[in-house]
């Protein structure tokens, strides 16, 4: 079942081509169907009153007068709710002592953040649905709120969840290595204090969920803006008490998720809950204004961490204090005890060094809770390493790309295992910084940098290294209990004219995966990609999977559909064969037609294959199979993860009066393994390095001592727009994992994890001179000037 | 005696070419009323207060963030969607430079985008990367990073400049 | 998010825009652009106004050359303003700073007007027009009144504007030809609400600076203008930072503001003794 990728002169090579998006035409008209697009019979629209509390007692809830409101139909509590729907507990197993309470669709006689759903307006319209909402009369008794990470643990702090002893979510030590000894002895030590700030997705399409309920049928379907529909599936099915057999979750068009449409939200399954009391379609759109408070927020670190180098530059020892706030519970089913567990996988990653410490203690405030949102804890890692390599190449007066150079795996080591006992299958660290040395013309903007600070300018370089860790194994959740799935199915059939239908459990939120599939099952069948429809986010139709995140799209979900392809190739050549009277491996498939194999001679038609297989199945030998329709589920099995690289560079200029940064310039150079179709992983990795700049110099949620946050708005909490952001150049390093046919390690998170470090390690390459450096992201002017000097007070 | 103020006020106007008459809402806004009353649900509400843009559309020759207008305000406007910009091929060089270039991924933002674009290329000339970026600075996306929408408004200005000169 | 109007009447005229504010009862809100209003009206920030559209006003929209003064109808927009011969040639401060207001969609339907009745301390038309020491003209129930520019802005988004009156016009003095006017800003992002913005005009009579974003209203700096006239530009900056009050918030705090204000001013003295040399 090999494919000769390199040859490219290959029949059907549509693997590694830039093939047009086959849903992108209608997105540019007009015609994508998201899930505010869908309007059904009875639908009704469900608006929650939300706490306006961090942490409060909820005494009573009146909703008389949101009752008489011309249009509300009916007034939910979470009492009400708690009848139809089991609270969930999200806990994973193989994250030892990861502890957090039940939590119920809506808040029951507590609320623990502000925003937390505490009652449900449901109405003919969302405006009515608004009207009674503001009506609705909640009687708070305000508790002692837990606002501050650092001393969320201090006795004199209140216990968020008395039942749970203390405020303490999880914590995790790893050590190799006499890390103590060798910071004592060592030649040089430089040691920082890292932060990066609250953040949240700000996908343009609101979370977005409308459910029906037939009781007559016992029938529950969810048009659900999701990058995990079979996991939805199963979560409603559990919670509602209803069979997965009728559970039908269907994902049409999604405006953006980066993570946050992975979640298990508690307003959404009360949305479902409210779907099967009522018996009639419920939808639910957040607004904007509850987007800021409810979606999952991510990245609220507080780093310590020191490095340990030789004279010659070579790192000795890496220790890493990571604490990170998670808000009130724990998120469902992913828990939020991933990003810090992921810091202690990942930092020192790209390097060789033998002795490691890292820590993170997690724990509970009273303020919206965190789960995993695009490149989860890579930023922070790779912040933390490559901050920490850059201070000390300055205190050896070395060059940053040299010290890299002699730290780096050496790109034929592989396999090998880090410090953090990560598993590297094979990476491409050197043959990348020279990639990216040579796009970037180091010496060159070295040269341009000197110049300008000789104009008072004050420009940076800076560099970021990275590892991405991709296609996830049962090791990352379901081994933990959680039902997660990390295999993932294809389903692919020819119909009756030869044209091609393949049914995928991963999803389409933009990335193109109904492209890339396209594209494999084009090659692996033998026909023009155009010729294959894919089917992707409806539950009741395409084999179960995880969907889409952890950048496993193309490396499981894009096995899968090769394997059903072939699979199915294999079933058209039987019936050919037969047909023909030839030796089926003599024959081929090429752009739809049946070949001979050596000389590409035309046989015959798939449409012909489908109509004698369909409609004249007398005239076939007896006993030929005639299934054409294969499906084939993958999942990794050698390594509990696939792991990326890559390296990226920044090119700015501080304006050391204001503080801003204007940014210049970005590279970046990676290695997802085989590549699909190039343009489309060039705006992935673009995609995300943006979405890294955004944390590196905008994004960063506010909130007071009583746990109010403070800019939830759009114009308040600042996203990266096109004026601000740079043009960026993109090179690519092919290794693919042998652990597949089709190579693919994934691509969805590179941008964003290097993209932050790159930045601050170039505006400190900037500041350097001056003897100034910042290590709190967001880069703000004010931050800036404050490392200046320039403001004290 | 009639009501100084309406609750709900008539409105006449045309979308899209063809004659509209409705009654809508005081405070309902014109992205609502698109989506909701008249089915185009090309343009998209996300943030409501305007500042993402993806609720762009035509309102009587230029763009308007749709939240930030009321519909009871579009009585006789002339105003154009997606749909009919889709329709009328209008712009469809520049949707196919958008697809060309994957200047989408989700394709929520695109519509206003797509009107935003058209607003700057209708001034004529090819205009620098930065005043194109400047231009879009009133409409987020998410995904893309904004380097290749730049790009495909960039090519079809050229493209277009080219023809004018020819 | 969705807006509680009370109700929605369309003025036909001036008059009749005024007979419909006496009609409301108090609750009567002038509708002009509503960049800001239905914003606000969408977060429920106002709700259950009776909304007194004048949008379709025509004799409030325009710019007129009224020989010493240009004269500037209330519902010109943003957009209008920008590419006006008249306001480019007498009041080039007004044509820049309608690049850094928000955005081309905005710009397309936001007006003066509503901008300077909006009195948003963090927006550039009201610092603009303090600087450049507007009059305004206001209909009331009563007739025409006047109100300069200085007596206007009394605090956050408040105004001397009564609830039955319509602000109509501003008239601003038509600038000489050696009159340097300079709008500089430090925003984070292109049309975001500057961090701290300052306008600077230079006239044979004298200094004229005014500030956005650094207190509940738009500030003239007195004390600051008086240093200029002196020729200190080091006292001056020293005055200005001392004058001004500005707010902590998430983007900035009051010592970053204060901070750059200073800054802004050594540049705008640079840039309008570039201007004239």
């Amino acid at each position: 079942m090999t494919v000769r990728f390199g040859n490219p002169d290959r029949p059907n090579s549509y693997i590694g081509k830039t093939v047009p998006r086959p849903n992108a035409g209608r997105l540019v008209e007009g015609r994508g169907r998201y899930v505010d697009d869908i309007s059904l019979p009875r639908m009704v629209h469900v608006v929650f009153v939300r706490s306006q509390f961090a942490h409060a007692k909820i005494l009573g809830i009146d909703a008389e007068e949101a009752k008489s409101v011309k249009g509300v139909l009916r007034i939910f509590t979470g009492t009400d709710l708690a009848e139809v729907c089991t609270p969930w507990v999200a806990v994973l197993e193989h994250l030892k002592g990861l502890k957090s309470p039940p939590e119920h669709p809506m808040a029951m006689d507590r609320s623990c953040w502000v925003g937390e759903p505490v009652a449900a307006v449901v109405a003919t319209s969302r405006a009515a649905a608004e009207d009674g909402a503001v009506l609705v009369e909640v009687d708070y008794d305000p508790l002692p709120v837990v606002a501050d990470m650092m001393t969320a643990l201090d006795a004199a702090t209140p216990v968020l969840h008395p039942e749970m002893g203390d405020n303490l979510a999880f914590q995790r030590l790893h050590e190799q290595g006499d890390v103590d000894s060798v910071f004592e002895t060592a030649h040089k030590v430089v040691s920082a204090n890292f932060k990066t700030a609250r953040h949240t997705g700000v996908t343009l399409e609101p979370r977005s969920i409308l459910v029906d309920w037939n009781p007559s049928e016992g029938q529950m379907t969810a048009y659900h803006a999701t990058q995990a529909p079979h996991m939805m599936q199963t979560v409603l099915a559990e919670h509602l008490d209803v069979p997965e057999s009728r559970v039908r979750v269907i994902c049409g068009d999604v405006g953006g998720s980066y993570g946050i449409k992975v979640h298990v939200y508690p307003d959404e399954v009360a949305t479902a809950a409210i779907a099967k009391i009522m018996a009639r379609p419920v939808k639910f759109i957040a607004d904007r204004l509850e987007s800021f408070t409810t979606d999952i927020h991510a990245r609220d670190h507080e780093i310590d961490a020191k490095i340990a180098v030789d004279a010659e530059g070579k790192i000795l020892a890496l220790d890493v204090d990571d604490w990170t706030a998670i808000g009130a519970y724990s998120v469902y089913p992913r828990t939020s005890a991933i990003e810090g567990n992921q810091v202690v996988n990942l930092c020192g990653g790209p390097y060789d060094f033998p002795n490691y410490r890292a820590k993170t203690t997690v724990v509970f405030q009273n303020k919206t809770p965190t789960c995993q949102y695009r490149a989860v804890g890579h930023p922070i890692a790779v912040a933390v390493t490559e901050g920490l390599v850059d201070m000390a190449a300055a205190e050896l007066g070395m060059d940053p790309v040299e010290i890299r150079r002699r730290n780096m795996y050496a790109d034929d080591t592989y396999p090998v295992t880090s410090p953090a006992n990560m598993r590297f299958e094979g990476l491409s660290h050197h043959q990348s910084m020279d990639k990216l040395l040579e796009l970037m013309d180091y010496d060159a903007l070295r040269a341009d940098q000197a110049e300008a600070r000789g104009r008072g300018v004050h420009r940076g370089i800076g560099i970021a290294s990275f590892i991405e860790l991709t296609n996830p194994s049962p090791f990352m959740y379901g081994i933990g209990g959680a039902r997660i799935s990390a295999q993932d199915g294809c389903t692919v059939r020819m119909d009756p004219d030869g044209s091609i239908v393949a049914m995928s459990g991963v999803t389409e939120q933009g990335q193109g995966t109904e492209a890339m599939l396209s594209q494999i099952v084009a090659e692996g069948v033998g026909v023009l990609p155009s010729n294959v429809r894919v089917i992707t986010g409806d539950t009741q139709v395409t084999p179960y999977g995880g969907g889409t995140w952890a950048s496993r799209g193309a490396g499981i979900g894009g096995e899968a559909a090769l394997r059903s392809a072939r699979a199915l190739r294999d079933s058209i050549l039987e019936v050919a064969a037969s047909m023909l009277q030839a030796v089926q491996a003599s024959l081929d498939i090429r752009d739809g037609h049946v070949v001979d194999a050596e000389t590409g001679a035309k046989r015959m038609p798939l449409e012909e294959l489908g109509r004698i297989v369909y409609f004249r199945g007398d005239t076939l030998p007896k006993g030929l199979p005639r299934e054409l329709v294969q499906t084939r589920h993958y999942i990794t099995s050698e390594y509990p993860f696939a792991f990326t690289n890559g390296v990226q560079a920044s090119y700015l200029e501080v304006d050391t009066e204001t503080g801003i940064v204007t940014l210049l310039k970005h590279w970046c150079v990676e290695d997802c393994g085989r590549i699909i179709n190039p343009q489309l992983v060039d705006e992935q990795i673009r995609g995300g390095i943006v979405q890294g700049l955004g944390g590196a110099l905008f994004e960063e949620i506010h909130y007071d001592d009583d746990g109010q946050l403070l800019n939830g708005s759009m114009a308040d909490y600042l996203v990266p727009m096109a004026s601000e952001m740079p043009d960026m150049v993109v090179g690519h390093i092919e290794t693919p994992t042998q652990e597949s046919a089709l190579g693919a390690k994934g691509a969805g998170e590179a941008g964003t994890a290097g993209a932050p470090a790159a930045v601050m390690n170039a505006i400190n390459d900037a500041l350097r001179p001056l003897g100034a450096q910042v290590t709190e992201m967001p880069f703000t002017p004010e931050r800036i000037l404050r490392a200046l000097g320039v403001i004290e007070e | 005696m009639t009501r100084i103020f309406d609750d709900k006020v008539d409105i006449d106007l045309t979308v899209n070419g063809e004659p509209v008459e409705a009654r809508v809402p005081a405070g309902q806004h014109v992205i609502d009323f698109l989506r909701q009353d008249l089915g185009l649900t090309g343009a998209h509400a996300s943030c409501e207060h305007g500042v993402c843009g993806a609720c762009t559309v035509q309102v009587d020759g230029t763009s308007v963030r749709g939240c930030l207008m009321l519909a009871a305000q579009l009585d006789g406007a002339d105003v154009w969607t997606i749909e009919g910009l889709s329709d009328s091929e209008t712009i469809r060089d520049l949707q196919e430079a958008f697809i060309a270039r994957n200047a989408l991924q989700c394709g929520f933002c695109t519509p206003g985008m797509l009107v935003a674009a058209e607003e700057l290329l209708a001034l004529g000339g090819v205009p620098e990367r930065a005043a194109i970026r400047e231009h879009l600075s009133g409409n987020y996306c998410r995904c893309t990073g904004y380097e290749a929408i730049v790009d495909a408004i960039e090519t079809v200005a050229r493209q277009r400049a080219g023809k004018v000169q020819a | 998010m969705k807006a509680s109007a009370g109700g929605y009447a369309r003025a036909n005229d001036l008059s009749h825009a005024m007979e419909l504010l006496a009609s409301s009862k108090g609750m009567g809100r002038v509708l002009a652009g509503g960049q800001s209003l239905v914003a606000a009206m969408n977060m429920r920030l106002s709700t259950d106004d009776m909304l007194v559209d004048i949008s379709r006003i025509s004799e409030l929209s325009g710019v007129t050359d009224d020989g010493e003064t240009l004269r500037i109808g209330a519902l010109t927009k943003h957009v209008e303003i920008g590419a006006n011969p008249l306001i480019q040639t007498y009041a080039p401060l007004l044509a820049e700073a309608v690049s850094c207001i928000a955005h081309a969609a905005i710009r397309n339907r936001g007006t003066i007007g509503g901008a300077l009745a909006h009195a948003d301390p963090a927006a550039e038309f009201p610092a603009c027009m303090l600087a450049l020491g507007a009059t305004l003209h206001i209909c009331g129930p009563d007739g025409e009144r006047s109100v300069e520019i200085e007596d206007f802005f009394q605090d956050l988004f408040e105004t001397s504007l009564e609830e039955d009156e319509i602000l109509t016009a501003i008239t601003i003095p038509k600038a000489a030809t050696d009159e340097q006017q300079v709008l500089l800003e430090v925003a984070r992002r292109s049309g975001d609400y500057a961090l701290v913005g300052l306008c600077l005009v230079v006239r044979s009579t004298g200094h004229r600076i005014s500030l956005l974003s650094v207190g509940s209203t738009p500030v003239l700096a007195r004390n600051a203008m008086a240093q200029l006239d002196q020729g200190d530009v080091d006292g001056a900056v020293a005055a200005l930072r001392d004058e001004i009050d500005p707010t902590s918030d998430t983007q900035a705090s009051a010592s970053y503001r204060r901070h750059i204000a200073g800054i802004l001013l050594r540049r705008a003295v640079a840039q309008a003794i570039g201007d004239i040399a």
